[in-house]
């Protein structure tokens, strides 16, 4: 049976005897809050109080704090309070965790209407900070670029190869499956639903077109956003919680060129390699359902290919690669930069990172449509 | 608290309980082929404060770590208020854990926590005291450790090294452990910080009654705190007892430890009568 702290009181002429008795100690948990309740409810009702300690069998700080806050309330009312039979330890913790009052200012908080309209504002101008964030790296990048180009040997093949293992060469069988189920679907959906207009030969042409255009690009880019940005944001972060890059800085060496232009360069490679195993992923698993479930063998669904699309539909998929790569480059340092001290701080650029990386994806391959509609390329 | 043994201070110093704090006996640790301690046997009194030295790589932290169960022991038992750790069920195991407070080298603080929320992650965890007492005694731990009051909304990245530690020795303190552990408390302070440092753990010792185990590489901490010394050396406990003892010594390490040029400015001249 687990002992707890208790509170007996008796009258003694005008006073009020209140006696502790059990382990005053935070083991005590809410029993503890309870009792030292107890001493004020019994002596509010008295001109003074006496707390005799002598039957108290452990004391720590938390149980010392709850005796003398009750102390210093009832005194608060005017009742005289005095504690008394404390064995020596105790009457030292009762003089080191006696009770003081705590004063600290509340964070001024604004509610209401004005404050949404804050948080609006607030939320403006960070997104107009972003953009011209992301304006001024792309120019330390390009700039980063520059001086390498001018002097190869500053340039980091190491890094960058080594990069381009990680991004590239080991996302490669995740991303040719994803674009191969994905190519299956389409051709699946198109031979579905072409068939009752009796234009399922046309679904070559749906599978050539949106495949090489857009999905293969864009699901390419989404994979390497979340795959790719997310790390380098992490590693970027990481290294900036731990001071690591304010070293290199220090050692005169600028962290964009040492750090970032050779990961935005392997990002730069890797996107249009994995874009066109993409591609073909894509057109195969294509290949496969229309024959499959759609019975319309290889050589017809190669003949159709060849004259439903031609190079510049090809291009035009692997033109976008190396602007994702950019953009998702870019966007993952920015975020990696922008850690502060905490995990949770890192936690939070790496989701902002993934987020915008795939945002921007999306709006970039919109405005290219736009474009090459224009063009009429 | 209540299924493991009494627990109450007072009656335990009164009585002079014989059982130590600590004891270990025999143990061997090891990574891979590396031996790091090699049949090492100590005990910690109840109610000192033992201080633990040993040369940069010589298995202090690795000893502190396999008490506290983060490092696993190939041989060898360890032992709290007279329980072996290594038989302890999974309840007694954390009725066990209520009776230590930890602090690590470089604090250990929850960096997505404010200082106040760090402090109370051990009564929120282990009670279920109401958010006012919580909060009134995070703010007495604080102060107990000597920071301001404004220091409670911090971050911990807000915070400097010397605050980071006595944070973490608050948060160490939140439940009124019985043992309290000490890895390098005074590493990375100035001389200044780290003598108050040294003050206030002596006087939170003895107001509260603490037995402390401390890792440290201070000689101004082993002499002015430290009730007794252990040296660690090849895997063992090759010497305890005060500073005294230590330089009576004849072990290589030991004597250029406590006789080099830095421990003869440490000696206060009294203490060599």
């Amino acid at each position: 049976m687990k002992a707890e702290p208790e509170v007996t009181s008796d009258r003694a002429g005008d006073a009020l005897l209140v006696r502790l008795s059990g382990p005053w100690t935070i083991g005590g948990d809410r029993a503890l809050e309870d009792a030292a309740a107890e001493i004020e409810r019994a002596g509010e009702r008295f001109g003074s109080a006496i707390i005799d300690l002598s039957d108290v069998t452990a004391l720590d700080t938390a149980g010392a704090w709850v005796i003398d806050r009750a102390r210093a309330r009832l005194a608060g009312r005017g009742v005289a309070v005095d504690v008394r039979w404390a064995n020596p330890r105790h009457q030292t913790l009762l003089e080191q965790a006696g009770w003081r009052p705590f004063e600290r200012e509340k964070p001024a908080r604004r509610g209401g209407v004005i404050g949404l309209l804050a948080g609006v504002g607030a939320g403006a101008v960070a997104v107009l900070r972003d953009f011209v964030r992301g304006v001024a790296f792309l120019g330390e990048v390009m700039t980063a670029l520059a001086r390498c180009a001018r002097n190869p040997a500053r340039l980091r093949p190491t890094s960058v190869v080594f990069h381009v293992e990680q991004f590239g060469f080991r996302a490669a069988p995740i991303i040719v499956l994803i674009n191969f189920l994905v190519g299956c679907i389409v051709a699946q959906q198109g031979v579905f639903q072409l068939s009752r207009f009796g234009a399922a030969t046309f679904v070559v042409d749906l599978i050539g077109i949106l495949v090489l255009r857009e999905l293969a690009v864009l699901l390419t880019s989404i994979m390497v956003a979340g795959r790719s940005g997310s790390a380098i944001t992490a590693e970027v972060g990481s290294m900036k919680m731990r001071e690591e890059i304010d070293a290199l800085r220090v050692m005169g060496l600028d962290p964009v060129e040492v750090l970032i232009l050779p990961r935005i360069i392997a990002l730069v490679i890797s996107l249009p390699l994995l874009t066109f195993l993409a591609d073909m992923a894509a057109i195969f698993g294509g290949l496969l359902v229309t024959w499959g479930y759609g019975g319309l063998s290889p050589e017809i669904f190669m003949a159709r290919l060849q004259s439903a699309i031609s190079l510049n539909t090809f291009l035009v998929g692997l033109i976008k690669a190396p602007f994702m790569a950019l953009v998702i480059g870019m966007i993952a340092a920015i975020e990696g930069l922008k850690t502060e001290g905490s995990a949770e701080s890192l936690g939070r650029q790496v989701t902002a990172s993934v987020v915008k990386a795939i945002f921007m994806v999306i709006l970039i391959d919109g405005l290219f449509a736009m474009f090459f509609a224009a063009i009429d390329y | 608290m209540a299924d493991v043994a009494p627990t109450n201070p007072d009656t335990l110093i009164a009585n002079g309980d014989p059982t130590p704090a600590i004891r270990v006996r025999d143990v061997v640790v090891g990574f891979g082929s590396k031996i790091i301690l090699n049949g090492l046997s100590l005990d910690v009194r109840r109610g000192e404060v033992m201080g633990f030295v040993g040369g940069s790589g010589t298995g202090k932290s690795v000893l502190t770590r396999a008490i506290l169960g983060l490092v696993p022991k190939r041989s060898g038992t360890i032992e709290a208020f007279g329980l072996d750790l290594a038989v302890l069920a999974q309840r007694e195991r954390r009725a066990m854990e209520r009776r230590w407070g930890v602090l690590f080298q470089h604090g250990a603080l929850f960096s997505g926590l404010t200082v106040r929320q760090n402090i109370q992650v051990p009564m929120r965890e282990y009670l279920s005291l109401s958010q006012g007492l919580m909060d009134e005694l995070a703010m007495l731990k604080l102060d107990l450790v000597g920071l301001r009051p404004d220091a409670a909304d911090k971050h911990p990245s807000e915070l400097s090294g010397g605050m980071i530690k006595r944070v973490a020795l608050a948060r160490a303190l939140a439940l009124d452990p019985e043992i309290l552990f000490l890895d390098e408390p005074t590493s990375g302070l100035d001389p200044i910080g780290a003598a108050d440092f040294d003050e206030l753990i002596a006087t939170l010792q003895k107001t509260l009654g603490l037995t402390v185990f401390m890792v440290t590489h201070d000689l101004g901490s082993l002499y002015s705190i430290c009730d007794r010394i252990a040296a660690l050396a090849e895997g063992k406990v090759i010497a305890t007892g005060t500073v005294a003892d230590m330089l009576a010594i004849d072990h290589p390490w030991v004597r250029s430890y406590f006789h080099g040029a830095r421990a003869s400015q440490m000696m206060p001249p009294a203490r060599l009568t």
